[in-house]
């Protein structure tokens, strides 16, 4: 089928192509800039255009894309850039040069790369959907291929093979691909959600600490710029105990994402060995880069994680910014002329929010496995100001706030968590967890929160009193509470220092309370308060 | 591809700097046009919306004159592009590149969207290599290296030009390679350009000028910038040069899209200002960078004028979510005779970790930066303490620190016209640091 162009608004714009269901996709103008209907008039259709379309004239021809915008599944996604359409980037550059052209569309996988298939059943077995055939090696994981029809398997594959050749035939003639197809904006099914119950090791203090999060849980990261939400989500990129990392760079800075990709080739990832790429996938989609890319990155990037998910992994999905999202939304919802709510976004905003967030949780996989996609999403409020619309949406469906604040930004407290803002519905479960496995974790924790605490109000009395006028014991916990910030929850993301394991965590608390205890004693023993400084600085085991 | 230039006299509308014309066929967004009034003045526009055969032509320049009956518009079939060429160094032109230092138009070689396209971003090379500005604020503390956006954010009636101009003097590269200027003025006043100029014409490097003043085509100013980075583009990637861009002012460009975006009807967002300014900025500062596989760079310098002295006013809070970092200039160091005014603690460097260190600056920058950061951070939080409790209040430690801060202003920050090496900024920062006792730790 074929129609043509007839009005143009920016991205926005409108065909006369019948037979179009909204969200399918469609090839626009002589250069074929993709596009996906976003409404439906009559025999007309309006379309979303994905790329720059400058220089697109009425009348110019469009053709049906056929179907829904559509994500490739299966082995070789590990270790590869895509943008918001999930195009392989490092391809683009070889077919178009080090500036992104229009109209190039690479196939997202190679096809023939050779995978070694090493088959899990004989021919002749009967298998239904969720069946595993066999696996592949992927990097560091065995990469099981499921059975995505039902019928008898005729011939199954050995040995090497491209990844475009089938790896089965079943005895109806029908042949199962070592691919798949899905549409991005449909969740892909699981047997039902579980209760998360497995702590998420970031190996950043003051989150594992204070605020940890289950697998299977979702976080945001609201901060103003210039206060590390890039750093933080890159840290945990790297030193989080997951399977599987998908990264999504959402309308945020080129530079930075260089510097992630540089970083991430040449960096181990310290559990296998292997380079930290090998078990990250990386969705980049600048903020020069069209807008409604913009828009379904964050989808293409979600629909991969599920997949991996659903291999029973444990991925976490990382996206900065999604601010950066709900602005594409807001541009493309105005160039709909859609009645604005708060702030100029859609009144669906929070709806759309929701139902991307609650893609992440525990699943029970189709082949009876446990998988988990965890999420954790810079937010970036206009002005640090964090009673906007997209914070607030996020906050009413993440269960756990990590609060990043100007003020320790400025003071170079990195990361800059406000400890006091910030919060974890799982904090209190998770804690009992880690204590599992690290006695005396949910104590210290008590005590670190309790000493926090009291030093926020402590230093409202000094800030009249001065130093000098507080209580011996006071001033003794106003040092001890400095060393604690200082030395416990500032974490520098650039040296050894950026993984901090649990165990390391606990130690590095525990000295710190042990020397408080030390000089508690002496005090109480009848020193004054230099005196008992004095001996902790010479005496003192260190 | 249409054969031949298609002229109408079907102008419904004018409003603001949109002109509105109907039974157009076959235009393309985009697309450029040259609009004859009646009294023949020629001026640009460029299509920006089409609606089957009904056509919004945004103008650039002075809409005054036009009317419906006589006024007559030429669709020319191609987006805008900038005229690219060598010819164009030490060259000042207007916001719609047309000579503005009397001499006759260069011979382009070749031409190029003015929109530019966005930087695949696997074939960035991520920016590390040092830039040195001769300004101790920015050497030792906010490290500026190639490739990087880092944006000046100055109040009404600050130094931010006299800034601009000491960079331009004096920012080098270490291995002592050419840096290629292209300046932008958007709405400048002709007080201000005089002393750009004067700055431009005694510059002993290669420079090249796009100017908006403060009474020209407010439209212009959103032409000026993209013909600035199309050029610097041209000059780094395919020249293989050095380029410094030094944009001056961003409010007036925001302001500027602001006014087009409510003649366009469209929703206004924060403060008036368009929902998709985000993306705008970002089609600007992006593009500067380096790349993987060639010599050249194009480094970014817009300077923004925070309306209000307000950080979190929408202009530079979109840009400071662009851009790598910031320096930020402050009233009350200013009013102290401090210059450069630069306020360290607000300011930031995104890049200055890759750009430092052994193998850029020296060994020990990163602890000293760090050092005198933390220190000069204390001893301002214990001023707000000193004007509560009294300077005898404080412990003896922190009335060190006190003197700190303001030593460091003074001497550290403070540099008027002056060249500081980088050497020379560290061993200062050294100093300092030690005649407070805030040595290395043992």
């Amino acid at each position: 089928m074929s129609g043509q162009v007839i009005s143009i608004s920016g991205a926005t714009v409108r065909i006369d192509l019948p037979g179009l269901k909204v969200g399918d996709r469609v090839l626009v103008g002589v250069q074929r800039l993709p596009g996906e209907v976003v409404r439906l008039h009559g025999a007309q259709a309006i379309v979303q255009v994905f790329e720059e379309n400058r220089g697109l004239g009425v009348g110019e021809p469009v053709r049906d894309g056929g179907g829904p915008l559509k994500v490739v599944l299966g082995p070789g996604l590990l270790g590869q850039v895509f943008d918001g359409l999930q195009r392989p980037l490092p391809e683009l550059r070889r077919l178009d040069g080090a500036f992104m052209r229009r109209g190039s569309d690479p196939f997202p996988l190679d096809l023939a790369r050779r995978w070694t298939f090493r088959p899990g059943l004989a021919a002749g077995a009967a298998v239904a959907p969720g069946d595993l055939l066999g696996t592949v090696r992927e990097g560091h994981l065995d990469h099981p291929i499921f059975a995505r029809e039902s019928g008898e398997v005729a011939w199954l594959a050995a040995g090497e093979l491209p990844l475009a050749a089938p790896v089965a035939r079943l005895a109806g003639g029908g042949e199962l691909p070592l691919w798949q197809a899905w549409p991005v904006r449909r969740p892909r099914p699981s047997r039902g959600k579980q209760v998360p119950a497995r702590p998420l090791v970031t190996g950043q203090r003051a989150l594992d600490l204070l605020f940890p999060l289950f697998k299977g849980g979702v976080a945001i990261i609201p901060g103003g710029f210039g206060t590390g939400k890039t750093v933080l989500e890159q840290s945990i990129a790297k030193y989080a105990d997951v399977d599987v990392v998908v990264y999504v760079g959402c309308g945020e800075r080129g530079n930075e994402m260089a510097g992630l990709l540089d970083e991430f080739a040449s960096l181990e990832d310290p559990r296998s060995g292997r380079p930290l790429m090998e078990r990250t996938i990386v969705v980049a989609n600048t903020s020069n880069m069209p807008v409604a890319a913009r828009e379904s990155s964050i989808f293409t990037a979600v629909s991969m994680a599920e997949y991996y998910r659903d291999l029973g992994l444990d991925v976490l999905f990382l996206a900065d910014s999604l601010s950066r999202w709900a602005e594409a939304l807001r541009e493309i919802s105005a160039a709909l002329e859609e009645m604005p709510g708060e702030d100029g976004y859609p009144t669906y905003l929070g709806s759309k929010l929701a139902a991307f967030i609650e893609r992440a949780g525990v699943v029970e996989t189709a082949a009876g496995g446990t998988g988990s996609l965890s999420m954790i999403l810079a937010v970036s409020p206009p002005g640090a100001d964090f009673s906007e619309p997209v914070t607030q949406a996020c906050l009413r469906v993440a269960g756990a706030f990590y609060q990043l604040d100007t003020r320790l930004a400025h003071r170079r407290h990195f990361p800059a968590i406000n400890w006091t803002q910030s919060y974890s519905q799982h904090a209190d479960p998770a804690a009992v967890c880690f204590d599992g496995d690290h006695p005396g974790w949910g104590e210290q924790r008590r005590r670190l929160r309790e000493l926090l605490q009291r030093e926020d109000e402590l230093r409202e009395v000094a800030e009249v009193v001065g130093m000098e006028g507080l209580q011996e014991r006071d001033r003794l916990l106003m040092r001890t509470a400095e060393r604690l910030r200082l030395e416990f929850l500032c974490q520098n993301s650039f040296t050894a220092d950026a993984y901090s394991a649990p165990a390391a965590t606990l130690q590095r608390l525990a000295a710190i309370l042990v020397e408080h205890d030390r000089i508690g004693a002496a005090l109480d023993s009848g020193l004054t308060y230099s005196e008992a400084l004095a001996r902790e600085v010479c005496d003192a085991p260190r | 591809m249409r054969l031949a230039e298609y002229r109408y006299r079907t102008v419904t509308a004018v409003r603001g700097p949109l002109l509105f014309l109907a039974r157009v066929f076959a235009a393309r967004i985009g697309e450029v046009v040259t609009i004859i009034a009646p009294d023949g003045r020629r001026i640009d526009g460029e299509v920006l919306k089409i609606d089957g055969d009904l056509v919004v032509v945004q103008v650039f320049g002075d809409t005054v004159g036009l009317d419906t009956d006589r006024t007559e518009v030429r669709f020319t079939d191609v987006v805008k592009l900038a005229p690219l060429g060598l010819g164009c160094l030490g060259r000042i032109f207007d916001g719609s590149f047309r000579p503005r230092d009397g001499l006759p138009m260069f011979t382009p070689e070749r031409w190029q969207p003015v929109s530019g396209a966005p930087f695949n971003p696997v074939a960035r090379a991520h920016p590390e290599e040092f830039i040195e500005t001769g300004v101790s604020a920015i050497d030792g503390l906010n490290t500026l290296v190639k490739g990087q956006k880092l944006p000046v954010f100055t109040c009404a009636g600050l130094p931010a030009r006299e800034l601009t101009e000491q960079l331009l003097r004096q920012a080098r590269l270490p291995a002592g390679g050419p840096f290629v200027l292209v300046f932008v003025a958007l709405g400048l006043t002709h007080f201000e350009y005089q002393h750009y100029a004067r700055t431009l014409a005694e510059l002993t490097g290669e420079y090249v000028a796009f100017v908006n003043l403060a009474d020209e085509p407010v439209i212009e100013r959103l032409l000026a910038p993209r013909l600035g980075l199309t050029v610097a583009e041209e000059l780094a990637f395919a020249g293989g040069l050095d380029v410094l861009v030094i944009i001056a002012d961003m409010a007036n460009y925001c302001d500027a899209l602001r006014e087009v975006a409510t003649a366009r009807e469209e929703l206004p967002g924060r403060r008036g200002y368009p929902g998709h300014m985000y993306s705008d900025l970002a089609s600007l500062y992006e593009r500067a960078g380096r790349l993987r596989d060639r010599r050249g760079s194009v480094t970014l310098l817009p300077v923004v004028t925070m309306p209000e002295d307000d950080i979190t006013h929408p202009i530079p809070d979109l840009t400071g979510y662009i851009t790598e970092g910031q320096l930020v200039l402050s009233r009350q160091l200013h009013q102290l005779g401090i210059f450069p005014p630069i306020d360290v603690l607000p300011s930031l460097s995104r890049l200055m970790n890759h750009g430092i260190g052994e193998a850029h600056t020296r060994a020990d920058h990163r602890d000293l930066a760090g050092r005198l950061y933390r220190a000069y951070a204390k001893g301002r939080e214990l001023r707000r303490l000193e004007a509560v409790v009294g300077r005898d209040g404080l412990l003896e430690d922190d009335r060190r620190m006190l003197d700190f801060a303001t030593r460091f202003e003074q001497a550290f920050v403070h540099q008027g016209a002056a060249r500081r090496t980088i050497a020379e900024t560290l061993d200062l920062g050294a100093r300092l640091l030690a005649e407070f006792g805030q040595g290395p730790p043992c």
